[in-house]
């Protein structure tokens, strides 16, 4: 954890997809920031080399959403062990969603959250405030107080709002101070309670199905919203192929719309729930192949633009529970590269734009690019080697997976925060 | 993926689901059970097959049929039978299922019977005996949520075997509450797997789930078209709770347009049967004049399914882990 002034990052192969840059070469940092490529700068006398030969140096990655459990549910997860998590994951820069207990609906709790963060010294940590109060979808919260204590946009979390004039006023709101409202598409009453992708899968199991609609009708609704008042929306979490086609539309129309997909939706269908693993318990379900593939397509396509961790740390006592009693979430916040990765394949400035640049212009923050002048959020990583998904290998007090047992490819092998090497492995 | 209901051999190590259960155990169970069925008649009606062992009835819901069921199949089979209302004791004092189990097995059970709301239950509970290497311990499902109840999809094998003989030529319909019957599927699974050329589902659009295509099923929301030549008829139970509201607007009209009376009986083949896994909702889905009739096997399905409890148990007992 050494604090270096001057840190040279030799022979790698540097990725850098807001600026084009797919080369190998060297990377200077001087007083935490991006100070050249290529050449030292004159005068540039290192305190730190890190040798990245056959290694990618890449931006700090920028995660969409990741739940840090606090305040309220220490004893799933602290802020102390998610950072962690986080810097082993070359994550340097992370979105909260605002469901905590109390909820982030109020100035004070924010800031509080937003100073314990900086304490640490690690991601920079930006929270999403409540977009109304409790999450109870009645009053809108002050969120130009809000965003003065530090809230990048404003969200309803895991909570749809049942009044739809409420959702027509949150975004007549927002629009006003140009301010972004992050949601995930899903109708207040269909699907309620579902536990499971309402398909043949859910049906033979005997499990409660959420079907795609009540993403599609959420979807139709927001859509004419946005419409009708020019707010901006992030849609948080898609997984359907009908889902993505308007949003297809919608892009396509014009609307202020972006969208993200959690980085296990990519991979995983609900033909992975196999006999009634808990760990392939998530939010929204795991849906058809079809669907995946749509969500791979959309990607490829642009229609996604970023991928996120969702990391929602849950501990074995609502873990180990019958499937449809076990909290749902995954941990992710050490997998979001390498599977980031596995989607990528052969394009891997693609695959890093989903988790760097295009996350950064989603949440409106000044990250996940490498350019002189830039922060030095850095991540140092082998894309060939290979580690086991297994507890002891997570720093997260999340243990919980559907990817347990699996072996990856993509492992960070440091991870810089503002110049200063934070994790060395 | 690894089906956790049997062992490395391929024999039967837990009763989870009859989905995935080859024919061959199938067919063992029933003939096993053929042989059991007999000693119910003596004068004594017990063999000392399960003796000195423990079973374990472990009810996360209320069930008086099944747990008594079990309780006799043990008794008969010479097993000692212990009797856990588990709603009542340890879940809400905030005891989790698994703790539960650790504790029963350090009792040094021999077998769980298990019924819970929630489908899976007992494959988290058989997944974390093998986790914990206790193989010698078997788990039978007593029915989990809407996902099966295997030993009543076997008992109704059972029946149709003992009136109809062969499977391979029948039409079975199953009429009512598809939706969130766990008895529907076991039989629906059982009847695919044992040859059955035409399994029907009969309701109204409610209470059908999507997908039953893939699982072999013709589906009719008219019931009239659905029994017209059926071999057998297997009646579903409508719960209480769902007889108005969303799903449906009443129990008269659903009676009136899924209820099994004598007319409608006259559609199916003069000899077909009517079964129901009890209890019975008489004037909601079943008319008594039919319940009580000539074709309905109702009790005789009750008998059978003591010996075809007994013969699953007696199986799994005699597996090694």
């Amino acid at each position: 954890m050494s604090a270096a002034m001057n840190l040279h990052i030799k022979n790698g192969r540097v990725i850098d997809p807001a600026n084009g840059i797919d080369a190998v070469q060297d990377l200077f940092v001087v007083d935490g920031k991006v100070a050249a490529l290529g050449k030292a700068p004159a005068g540039f006398a290192a305190d730190t080399t890190l040798d990245a030969t056959g290694l990618v140096v890449a931006p700090g990655l920028v995660d969409l959403s990741a739940r840090l459990r606090e305040p309220g549910y220490e004893y799933k997860a602290t802020l102390k062990s998610e950072m962690q998590a986080a810097m082993q994951g070359g994550v340097t820069t992370l979105v909260c969603p605002p469901d905590t207990d109390p909820v982030l609906d109020e100035p004070g709790l924010v800031e509080m959250l937003k100073h314990r963060a900086s304490k640490l010294n690690q991601a920079h940590v930006h929270p999403l405030g409540a977009l109304t109060m409790g999450l109870k979808g009645e009053a809108l919260t002050e969120m130009a107080e809000l965003t003065e204590a530090g809230c990048i946009g404003f969200s309803q979390a895991e909570v749809p709002i049942e009044d739809t004039n409420v959702l027509l006023r949150a975004l007549q709101y927002a629009k006003t101070f140009g301010y972004t409202v992050w949601v995930r598409p899903q109708d207040a009453h269909i699907g309620k309670g579902g536990i499971a992708h309402a398909g043949p899968l859910a049906s033979r199991l005997g499990l409660s199905g959420v079907p795609v609609m009540s993403e599609t009708i959420a979807l139709h609704t927001l859509f004419e919203l946005v419409r009708a008042t020019g707010a901006k929306v992030h849609l948080c979490r898609m997984s359907s192929a009908a889902g993505l086609e308007l949003v297809r539309a919608a892009k396509k129309e014009g609307l202020p719309v972006t969208c993200d997909v959690g980085v296990h939706h990519v991979h995983m269908t609900d033909a992975d729930i196999g006999f009634f693993d808990s760990n392939a318990r998530v939010t929204p379900p795991f849906r058809s192949q079809r669907d995946r593939d749509a969500i791979c397509a959309g990607l490829q396509d642009g229609t996604i633009d970023a991928i996120c961790s969702d990391h929602t740390p849950v501990d074995d006592d609502e873990k180990l529970l019958p499937f449809g009693e076990a909290s749902p979430g995954a941990t992710g916040l050490e997998l979001l590269l390498a599977l980031t990765l596995k989607w990528g394949g052969e394009q891997l400035p693609l695959a890093i734009a989903k988790v760097t640049s295009d996350a950064a212009r989603v949440a409106g923050v000044p990250a996940g690019r490498l350019g002189v002048g830039a922060a030095a959020d850095i991540v140092v990583f082998d894309p060939a080697a290979r580690w086991v998904v297994e507890p002891s290998a997570l720093a997260s007090q999340g243990k919980h997976s559907p990817f347990l047992g699996y072996e990856l490819a993509g492992q960070v092998k440091a991870t810089i925060v503002a110049g200063r090497i934070a994790f060395q492995r | 993926m690894l089906n956790p209901q049997l062992n490395k051999n391929g024999e039967l190590q837990h009763l989870l689901s009859i989905e995935g259960l080859p024919k061959s155990i199938v067919n063992h169970i029933l003939d096993t059970a053929s042989s059991f069925v007999g000693i119910s008649d003596r004068e004594v009606k017990k063999v000392p097959l399960m003796r000195g062992k423990s079973v374990f009835n472990l009810f996360f819901e209320n069930s008086t049929r099944t747990r008594t069921t079990f309780e006799i199949a043990s008794k008969r089979l010479s097993a000692d039978v212990i009797n856990l209302n588990i709603q009542a004791s340890s879940a809400s004092k905030g005891e989790s299922l698994l703790d539960t189990i650790d504790n029963l097995s350090a009792m040094h059970a021999d077998m769980f019977v298990v019924r819970h709301a929630q489908s899976g239950a007992p494959y988290l509970i058989a997944k974390h005996l093998i986790d914990t290497k206790q193989s010698h311990v078997h788990v039978v499902n007593a029915g989990d949520g809407r996902h099966a109840h295997p030993t009543q999809g076997l008992l109704d094998m059972y029946t149709i075997r003992h009136y109809k003989k062969d499977f391979t030529n029948l039409t079975v319909a199953i009429v009512g509450d598809i939706l969130h019957s766990r008895v529907a599927r076991s039989d629906i699974h059982a009847l695919t797997t044992l040859g059955v050329p035409e399994v029907r589902a009969i309701g109204p659009h409610t209470l059908l789930p999507g997908g039953l295509e893939q699982m072999g099923v013709r589906v009719f929301t008219n019931m009239d078209e659905g029994l017209k030549g059926v071999d057998v008829i297997i009646m579903l139970r409508l719960q209480n709770e769902r007889m108005s509201g969303a799903l449906l607007p009443s129990a008269q009209e659903y009676f009136k347009s899924y209820g099994l009376t004598p007319e409608r009986l006259a559609l199916a083949k003069p000899d077909a049967i009517v079964m129901h896994p009890g209890p019975m909702n008489r004037g909601v889905e079943i008319d008594s004049a039919v319940a009580d009739g000539a074709q309905a096997v109702i009790l005789p399905q009750v008998t059978f399914g003591i010996a075809v409890r007994m013969a699953v148990m007696s199986i799994l007992a005699g597996t090694q882990g």
